[in-house]
């Protein structure tokens, strides 16, 4: 038998135009906890997805060799058959049921026709001793905190007989109580023989832990870190991650004219009753007019959240804190109280939040400011052609006419309708939540020249983006955030990607 | 483009709205021929319309409470209630017809206020909060003709409405001049705006439908105003129910399509959280578009009660389930954010001149009910195939 548990060899895999992986070559030994990193977008979940048959075989090019056979996964079951268990971010527990029921859920002891919850129950409790878990079984799922959660996923891949777990950033949401726990049982299952998977963000836990660690940049492998050779050091896994120049695709602006102050938060805290935390913790930020501030960080940093905190608070959070406008406290009850005041925000979920898909072009534009196109209430539907077509054109959107539905566009067409759409409001700051994510290169330079456009016509930019890229590519000034807090504040000329990314996994 | 290709073009890219008239000129001619054209004649047509009515202005309610994603099964019953209510306005209590009719209007949308309270503020299901109103608005009815029984209504003004026409001040030939009038104003109100909306375009240099296919559009449609025009004159004129629904449709059709709040309805239903980050409030939406409700229901349980000259212990049962058929045949989707008032109207059409051909046929009532679940199921199944081949 081969030294390999898998070997994903050669995989490429292509979406409409857009090529996620190319030619990556993945391979984990058999007992080793394998890292794998990159930055968002890099390919990482994608790579994953291919493994575990959520693309099947035949939607991707090269080979998946497993315990010594070529596999040809066609659906979820298969490599959960082969003994591959994977366990995605958001975890897919039933909060209702109880403990026994999630960990055998779809995979049920029976006695005859019936299940045998007795069994059922027995050995529910062994699994729960194996991942030191000290709950009853009969708990229920929801009364039990992310930590608890995370191990019970842990146990129902066990059940299954797992010999590769796959966890994806499993500590994202843990604190560090919980984090420390779920490392120490990945070495303990480590040293029963079943090896593992895990991406993080977080390097210091990669560090801790890590046999090994392939990074990935841009859908490619870029190379494979071991432990043993001390391989595995921060600034070396940085390097790798990073480790590109910034591109000529990020337009300069000439003669930068910087102002006033037109937005400022002191002590600007955000608390989700949902989720029972803060996501937003005691930030100190400001912009100038005439002047794009970046806002880094990894995915669930609280970056959005900060966002729609500012932008009339549409998540519902209990705020605290002060906020400037233009000088002036505002308290904004709704969105369209920030839209008064004009701030604009376009969000980083054009489909999800951001636009009326099943709508055409020229209504999605005026969607944000109809008093722009009515009179005492009476909407003048010439008038919303003729302003659907200005921005058409000065925004290149790319379609047959106005009356396209916008649910059939292009990713950077979207993205242009809905910056149209918050343009039309005539913002004076506005804040970009990833505006270039899913675009391609053509449409992203596109969209760059125009932010600088703007910015020269007097507004104000707040860009969050998770491309380092983009932020040292577009930015006056960088703010980076980790865990709801503003880690760090650099100046445009201090910024590297590097020191970026230290603040951002602190 | 010449002018077949650009008919063709035409009717291609609005094949859902022009399939349901289409439909229901193949239902009407289907019956023409079967009945030797009694069903088109003009106590029939009129006859037709007018037990339409009471379903029509509930499905224009129910489309837009389907649009913004909601249902509303309390209508049927809130309608019967409020029927009662204003049967005992007018025969116990002595009001005048006058103050009943919009006090019980008042009473109708204060009454959708509160369906929209608990939906959008409290969070409870519209499924759920309308069953139960169905429920609470069943018992009630029962409780206010619980001593009576039935309540006969005697007071004229208030039957005309489910009954009379307006007055023809003079006959031609057996046409009621008003009527004709009326049907004249219709076609030139028609006209102009057609031509005042052409124009406007064309000031704004934007594009404009080839002048052969715009006449022959404001050709055919004048003919159709002006058929039933002269249908219904024939008779005994327009009705005041059909005077009624073609106001409430005028009203909802220029709110649905011409002003910011329509606008903002459609928007909440397609994305209610894009609409909320727009700087829509999705709460004060879902309070109109439910308070538009219960007051259509209001209306709707004022046309049935003057239509009987009576209010019955099971005035208003399944009204609501007929509405939503009218509505979905009217080319509502659930999927939120599509829908037109005047597919409402034509879809509570089609059903009644399905009913109404069947009757004239003898179609014994078992096949009626199936024939109309089939149509049903037929015009969803158009719905989404045409939807689904541009998607």
């Amino acid at each position: 038998m081969s030294d390999y548990i898998l070997e994903m060899n050669n995989i490429t895999k292509e979406f409409v135009g857009v090529k996620a992986l190319s030619d990556v070559s993945f391979k984990v030994k058999r007992g080793e906890i394998h890292c794998l990193i990159g930055e968002n977008g890099a390919g990482k979940s994608t790579l994953m997805k291919v493994l575990s048959g959520v693309y099947p075989y035949g939607q991707y090019e090269g080979d998946i060799v497993f315990e010594g056979k070529v596999q040809k996964f066609n659906k979820v079951n298969d490599s959960e058959a082969a003994g591959i268990g994977i366990i995605y971010q958001e975890l897919a527990l039933f909060p209702e049921l109880t403990v026994y029921e999630n960990i055998f859920a779809g995979n049920e002891i029976k006695k005859g026709p019936f299940i045998d919850w007795n069994q059922t129950i027995t050995e529910a409790s062994k699994l729960l001793k194996k991942v030191n878990l000290k709950v009853k079984p009969e708990v229920h799922v929801k009364d039990l905190g992310v930590g608890k959660q995370q191990l019970i996923e842990i146990a129902k891949a066990l059940s299954k007989d797992v010999k590769l777990l796959i966890l994806d950033e499993p500590t994202a949401a843990l604190n560090e109580d919980d984090s420390e726990n779920l490392l120490e049982l990945l070495k303990e299952l480590k040293s029963q023989g079943i090896s593992c998977i895990m991406i993080s963000h977080k390097l210091k836990e990669v560090i801790s832990i890590a046999d090994k660690a392939t990074i990935l940049r841009d859908g490619k492998t870029i190379c494979t870190l071991d432990a043993e050779k001390g391989e595995i050091k921060e600034n070396l896994i940085i390097k790798n991650m990073v480790g590109r120049d910034i591109e000529d695709i990020y337009p300069k602006r000439l003669d930068k004219k910087i102002g006033e102050t037109v937005l400022e938060l002191k002590n600007w805290s955000a608390f989700d009753v949902e989720l029972g935390r803060n996501v937003v913790k005691n930030a100190n930020l400001h912009l100038k007019k005439g002047e794009i501030i970046g806002i880094a960080g990894l995915m669930g940093s609280g970056r959005t959240e900060l966002a729609l905190s500012i932008f009339g608070n549409p998540k519902g959070y209990k705020l605290d804190g002060e906020l400037f406008v233009h000088g002036e406290k505002k308290k904004f009850k709704h969105t369209s109280d920030a839209i008064k005041a004009h701030i604009a925000y376009v969000t980083e979920d054009r489909k999800g939040d951001g636009l009326f898909l099943i709508q055409d072009i020229k209504s999605n534009i005026s969607a944000a400011h109809l008093k722009g196109i009515s009179h005492k209430g009476v909407l003048n539907l010439n008038e919303e052609v003729k302003v659907g077509t200005d921005y058409k054109d000065k925004l290149h959107v790319k379609a047959n006419s106005l009356e396209q539905i916008v649910g059939k566009l292009s990713g950077g067409n979207q993205q242009k309708v809905s910056l149209g759409k918050w343009l039309f409001t005539g913002p004076k700051i506005l804040i970009l939540d990833e505006p270039t994510r899913g675009i391609d290169v053509g449409a992203k330079f596109e969209i760059y020249t125009i932010m600088n456009e703007l910015i020269n016509e007097g507004l104000s930019i707040i860009m969050i983006s998770s491309e380092l890229g983009e932020v040292l590519g577009m930015s006056d000034r960088v703010y980076v955030m980790a865990e709801g807090a503003i880690k760090g504040e650099l100046d445009i000329s201090d910024a590297t990607q590097e020191s970026i990314m230290e603040l951002a996994t602190q | 483009m010449n002018y077949l290709t650009e008919a063709k073009h035409l009717l291609k890219e609005n094949i859902r709205d022009y399939g349901m008239y289409i439909a229901l000129a193949v239902i009407m001619l289907v019956f023409t021929l079967q009945t030797d054209g009694l069903f088109l004649s003009s106590r029939n047509i009129s006859n037709l319309l007018d037990s339409a009515g009471y379903i029509a202005v509930l499905a224009v309610g129910m489309t837009l409470v389907i649009v913004i994603r909601h249902i509303d099964l309390s209508v049927g019953f809130l309608a019967g209630f409020l029927g009662a209510v204003a049967a005992i306005f007018l025969t116990q209590m002595g009001v005048s017809v006058f103050i009943t009719i919009p006090v019980i209007l008042i009473f109708g949308a204060l009454i959708g206020l509160v369906n929209g309270f608990l939906i959008a503020k409290i969070g409870i299901p519209a499924f759920v909060a309308t069953l139960a109103g169905m429920l609470i608005f069943r018992g009630a009815l029962l409780l206010v003709t619980e001593r009576t029984g039935t309540i006969i209504v005697n007071d004229d003004g208030f039957n005309a409405i489910g009954n009379g026409f307006i007055p023809s001040l003079l006959e031609i030939n057996g046409l009621h001049l008003l009527s004709l009038i009326v049907g004249l104003i219709g076609i030139l109100f028609y006209i102009y705006s057609e031509f005042s909306t052409r124009k406007d375009k064309l000031k704004y240099g934007f594009e404009v439908m080839s002048i052969g296919l715009f006449m022959t559009k404001i050709l055919m449609i004048s003919a159709i105003i002006a058929y039933i025009t002269w249908l219904l004159a024939g008779y005994n004129g327009f009705s005041w129910t059909v005077i009624i629904m073609l106001g409430v449709v005028v009203i909802y059709h220029f709110m649905t399509t011409k002003t910011v709040l329509g606008r903002h309805i459609y928007a909440v239903g397609s994305n209610p959280e894009a609409a909320h980050l727009s700087g829509i409030n999705v709460n004060k939406i879902t309070y109109f578009v439910f308070g538009s409700m219960g007051m259509l229901a209001a209306l709707s349980g004022i046309l049935f009660t003057s239509r009987l000259q009576s209010a019955t212990t099971t005035a208003g049962t399944l009204f609501e389930l007929d509405a939503i058929a009218a509505a979905y045949v009217g080319g509502v989707s659930s999927a939120g954010g599509v829908g037109k008032v005047t597919g409402a109207i034509i879809g509570a059409i089609v059903m009644a001149s399905l009913s109404s051909g069947m009757n004239l046929l003898g179609v014994g009532i078992s096949y009626q009910y199936i024939i109309r679940g089939g149509v049903l199921a037929a015009a969803v199944i158009f719905d989404v195939m045409t939807r689904r081949k541009r998607g």
